[in-house]
Formats: C-alpha cells, structure tokens, sequence
C-alpha cells in the first residue's frame, strides 16, 4: 500500500461522509460515546480479514471483538434474507482501506468494461433465478435475489481491487481452483462431480412442488450439501489453516512483547544506571554483573527476576553467588556440573560454601573468587578459590579461627569433610566434600567411610 | 603458517557493531585484524578471501549461528581455526560450536591480554578452554552416565574421558590457568594442552549416545 497509491492522475474521490475532514458536529459529540475504538475514521482493515476486512475495520474503529462482528454479520445475512451480504459488498466497494483515501469505487466508475461484465454476469444470475422461480421454489428465490447485486459488486472489487487486495483474493480462492498441471485434472474431476450432484440435488429439491413425500426433500438436501462440500471443501479448509495460523503469529507476537517488556524493566533500565554512574567502575561492574546473572537465569533457567525458590543444589550455589555478589561488590565466577535436589546435609554444605565465599570476599582482597560444585552418583564437591593474599594455616589470625571451625564443624557433623589450603601470597582454596545419602540408587558407596578425617592442612 | 612469525592474523565475526569495534581497538598490535563480518554470509565470502589464521567468532549469529560458518569454511580450508565467543551462553549452542569445529571457546568478559593470549594459543593449534565451558564438558560427559551408555558404541575410548583429562578440566573450570595447572599435577604445560586437546578431539568425533541426549534435555528443562 504506497502512501500515494491513490493518486491515478485523477481528482481524488470523496468518499464515505466518516471522513475526518468533513466530519459533521453529531459525529464529534459522539466520539466520547465510542472512545473504546482507535478514534479513526472507519476503515477496511487489511492485515486482519476474511473478505473484505469490514468486519475487522468496523471492529477496530468501536473497539469490539472482530469474532463478535463476523457473528453478528453472518447472522444478519441470514435473518435478513440475504440482503446483508450486497450490503456488505457496497461497503467493500465504498469504504477505502485503512492508510488510504481512495475506495474502489473511484477506481471501478472508470471500469466500463468491468461495469458491462457486472451487469451480465447479474443478469445470468438473474435469469437462472426467475427459472427457480418458476419451479416455484422459494427458499433459493428469496436468497438469490439480492446476490445478483453482491454478484455484480463483487466483480467490480475482483477487477478494481488495489493489487495487493488482489492477490489476497487469488490466494483465497486458489484451493478453489488449484494449481499445476495435475492439480488442474483433480479440480475438473471435483468441479464436474459437485455439477452432477448439484444438478441432481437441485432437480429433486424443484420438482417437489406438489410431493408430500418426507424422503425426497432429505435426499436432495444431502445430494446439495455433498455437492457444495465437494466445491468449497478446500476452501474451508484453507480459512480454517488460516486462522490457525493468524493465532499463532499473534502468539508470537505477544511473546515479543513480553521479551521486549522484561527487557525494558531490567536490561534498559540497568543500561540507563550504568551511564549515569559511568564515573564508579565499582557500581558499574557490580550493576553489570548483576544485570547479566539475572538475564541469564532468565533466559537459561526460566527464573523469574526475584523468584528465590531453591530446590536444588546448582540453584543453592548460584544464589551463593548473588547474595555475595551483591553484598561485597566482588565478581563470583561459578561452574556447576550436574545437580541433585537439596537434602539437609546438602544445605548444610551449601551453608559451609556460602561462609568460605564471604570469607574470601571479606578477607582475600581478590578481584574474582571461583566457586566450582560438581554433584558426583556417590558424593558431591564444592571449592572456593580466590588468587588473594592468602594467609599463613598454621598462623590462623583470631578472627578466621571461629570461621574456620564453623566451615570444619559443620562439614564434619554431617558427615562430610573440608580442607583448607593457603599460603601468603598464593591466594586460598577450600575443598568441600560431602557424601551422598542412599535417597536413591547408587547407595552402596554414600557410606561416610571416609568422614571422620576432620581437618588438617 | 604464518601464526609463528608476527602476529596472528584474525577475521572478527560478530553481529555487534560495538563489540566488533571494541575487541579491534583493544587488541590493538597484538594481532592483525584482516577484516570485519556481521553474519554467516559475509563472513563465509570474507573468510575464504582473506585466509586468516583464526576466525573470532560469535556463537549467536542471525543467519544461523557460527557453526554455520566453521561447517562451511571447514570444508574447503580445514586449516582455518576458530576462537568462539559469545556474551549469554546456552551451553547446548557452545557445545554445538565446538562440535562444528571450534578450537575453543571464551566468554566476552574475557580480559583483552586473555583474549590475546587465547587467540594465539588457538592460532599454535593448541585448544582453549574457559572454565565455564569445562563445566559444560564435564557436565554433558560426567554427569548421570545412562544404562544405555553401559555398553558404549564402537570407539569407546572417545565416549569417555580419563581421571587425568577430567581432573584438568576440574582445575580449569576452577579458573586455574594452564601454568598453575601443570605445578598443581606435577605434569609438563605441555601435558596440560595435550590433555585439553585431547578433550576437544573427544568432544568433536564422540557420537556418544549421552551427548546429544544431555543437548535435548538441557533444551527441554
């Protein structure tokens, strides 16, 4: 749709009286009365249609359920008669579509050929219904009438559409008609079955005048409603997949939105803290850093920013890390490798990991520490290492004594075991090792054979 | 190979603009930036026209991520190496990078001498493994070995690894560099990187069973 597709080097036609610019005073005061709509004025709706996007564009401009307008038309269509679907038409002719000022019937007045073939093509139509009519069948008299004129508007769209309109159509009405050479073979085979049957089915319906008999009008019934089955089968089909297909896309669409959402409230959001405190690299490594783990157990774990629900050793690790990350501004490298539900001697390690971090973040003066956790069948290891100043073992300061003890004491009463090795200047490392209980298979090695080493080192 | 006199000559493949940008200026002389690309496309075509030593390459590219480049570039100049990078790393994706051929992989809050150090070591043909990606290897090849995995397919040597090469990858996923590797397993550097190399030719050729699963799972949890 080009902005300026309505320009044919003619005077632009001025179309339906909704138009903003000669909107009378009524439609102004009403505009309060219909403000759930868009406020524009009414349009086709390209993207989102069936036919000719009326019922999306009705739906758009007073702000109601698309579903609910087909519903509504469909069954105007059918209580009036039938004369809702010329009128339908006469809109698809009138009302321009949406970014543009030009209906098609700008286009179609200057069509004297299209308007030739739109009145023979009514008249056929017309003559085959004064036939019904003298069979003196009134159902599809009554029907038929007013789709002479929905026939004749409809191949003034069909010849005037924009292009784009057009190949929408062809696209419609393509399973109608198929495509390739065998194809082709199919639908002639399809096309003369559904005559015969409709020729049949129609036959019987009109030589009923007189008969009383219950069967004959049920056969004819099914004979037409086969026949039509046969013609439209593929096409319905192809609305169906159609729709379906439009749902997922606007379920993609609102998961864009989401992503887009969740990045606003976090990544831009942190971007923006990040330049006004461009002049701290301290905040600004630890906003960057903070920002980075929460995205990724976003994306990763599907972990929702906040969500500190832990059920598992690997989580209990990584929340080790945010809470010291976040309380001493020092970077936590962490591997984890495999994982195993929390049990309370695993909390209890996880407690232990957790103090020789904060250590190593308080006392080491290191400018990353790494935490590595592997859950092994048989037991489960954690080290903390930081390349530090380190401190001499043997000459333990008074203050990390009681740290210490709380790592050793607590490793060993639940039956694991820990080892602290250190030397000024080499950075420290604490080695975690805690054996696994036989909650499940591999029990026989879980024994804590090897648990009452205690510490050394 | 030109990788032994002068610097390395590298190609950066990345779809950032600034992170492109940034690496080349921090790099500076340490190597020698032949040229620049923002997808698979371009970076295939740049690739086999300028012929560099190693290729730095992002792992998440639009058009199909940077295993397609090294599949591609691999089948007419398998001499061409590949340093993949990427900022969120979906272990899956940078083991497929590796699978497809890459000589190792590194985060992007990579230090610039580290990353100089790593794109040189890469261009000498020796593997470069960062910690997080030993995790991810001890990870798909340790964990949870599977009944099906009992009876390991035709090559089983590739299916595992030896205590030797895990306890290295252990130190590695520990941030230990390769030096303080070597002292802490009383080995030779060159143990070191024969070790790491050798993980990485397990990780290309093993059709183990249990990797390609340990893939799917991590896509489904």
């Amino acid at each position: 749709m080009t902005q300026d597709g309505h320009w044919h080097g003619q005077p632009p036609w001025h179309g339906p009286p909704t138009r903003q610019n000669q909107e009378p005073d009524w439609v102004r005061h009403t505009r309060k009365w219909r403000n759930r709509g868009d406020g524009q004025p009414l349009r086709r709706h390209p993207e989102d249609r069936l036919a000719g996007g009326i019922a999306a564009g009705i739906a758009a401009w007073r702000g109601w359920s698309p579903t609910t307008v087909r519903i509504v038309l469909a069954v105007a269509a059918f209580i009036s008669g039938g004369w809702a679907v010329p009128f339908y038409v006469l809109g698809w002719l009138l009302i321009p579509v949406k970014g543009q000022e030009t209906s098609i019937a700008t286009r179609a007045k200057h069509d004297s050929r299209g308007v030739a073939l739109a009145l023979a093509l009514a008249s056929v139509l017309g003559v085959f219904l004064f036939l019904a009519g003298a069979f003196n069948n009134t159902a599809i008299e009554s029907y038929g009438w007013p789709q002479v004129f929905s026939l004749a508007g409809l191949t003034l769209i069909w010849r005037n559409a924009p292009e784009n309109e057009r190949a929408g159509m062809r696209r419609l009405v393509q399973p109608l008609v198929g495509g390739g050479a065998s194809a082709r073979r199919a639908t002639r085979l399809r096309f003369a079955g559904a005559a015969v049957l409709l020729a049949v089915g129609l036959g019987w319906l009109l030589s009923l005048r007189g008969g009383t008999q219950l069967l004959q009008p049920l056969g004819g019934f099914l004979l037409v409603a086969a026949a039509l089955v046969l013609l439209f089968g593929p096409w319905w089909l192809r609305i169906a997949r159609d729709l379906m297909l439009e749902r997922q896309a606007r379920a993609r669409a609102e998961e864009r939105a989401d992503i887009a959402a969740h990045m606003h409230d976090s990544v831009l959001q942190t971007l923006a803290l990040i330049q006004r405190r461009a002049e701290d690299p301290q905040a600004v490594v630890q906003l960057a850093r903070a920002q980075e783990r929460e995205l990724r157990s976003w994306l990763f774990e599907g972990r929702a920013p906040g969500d500190t629900d832990i059920s598992t050793f690997a989580e209990g690790v990584r929340q080790i890390q945010r809470d010291v990350e976040a309380l001493h501004g020092i970077p936590v490298e962490i591997v984890t490798v495999a994982d195993c539900p929390l049990d309370e001697h695993l909390n209890a390690l996880l407690m232990a990991a957790r103090e020789a971090t904060v250590n190593a973040a308080k006392w080491s003066g290191a400018a990353v520490i790494s935490v590595y956790a592997e859950v092994e069948p048989d037991k489960v290891n954690v080290a903390v290492r930081d390349r530090g100043k380190g401190f001499d073992p043997a000459a333990v300061p008074g203050d990390r004594k009681g740290v210490a003890e709380s790592i050793h004491g607590r490793m060993s009463r639940h039956g694991g075991e820990a080892t602290v090795q250190s030397a000024p200047g080499e950075g420290t490392k604490v080695t975690l090792t805690m054996p696994r209980r036989a909650q499940s298979d591999s029990a026989g090695r879980s024994e804590p054979a090897e648990q009452a080493k205690g510490q050394q080192r | 190979m030109s990788a032994t006199s002068g610097p390395p000559r590298v190609v950066l493949v990345d779809d950032h603009g600034i992170f492109r940008s940034g690496v080349r200026s921090e790099l500076g002389t340490r190597v020698e930036v032949l040229g620049e690309a923002d997808d698979v496309g371009p970076a295939i075509e740049l690739i086999e026209r300028v012929l560099p030593d190693v290729v730095l390459l992002d792992v998440h590219l639009p058009g199909g991520g940077g295993q397609a480049v090294i599949t591609e570039v691999k089948k007419e100049h398998p001499e061409i190496k590949f340093l993949a990078l990427s900022a969120s790393d979906a272990p899956e994706d940078v083991i497929a990078v590796i699978r497809a051929g890459a000589r190792g992989y590194v985060t992007k809050t990579i230090s610039t001498t580290e990353l100089a150090d790593a794109i040189k070591r890469v261009a000498d043909g020796d593997a470069v493994f960062s910690h997080r990606l030993a995790g991810f290897v001890l990870d798909a090849f340790a964990s949870a070995p599977s009944p099906d995995d009992v009876k390991p397919s035709f090559d089983p040597e590739l299916d595992q690894l030896t205590t030797r090469e895990r306890e290295v990858l252990r130190l590695i996923a520990q941030g230990y560099t390769y030096k303080e590797i070597a002292r802490e397993l009383f080995i030779s550097g060159k143990t070191v990187e024969s070790h790491v190399s050798s993980v990485l030719r397990k990780l290309q050729l093993s059709s183990r069973h249990q990797l390609t699963r340990w893939a799917t799972e991590r896509r489904l949890a």
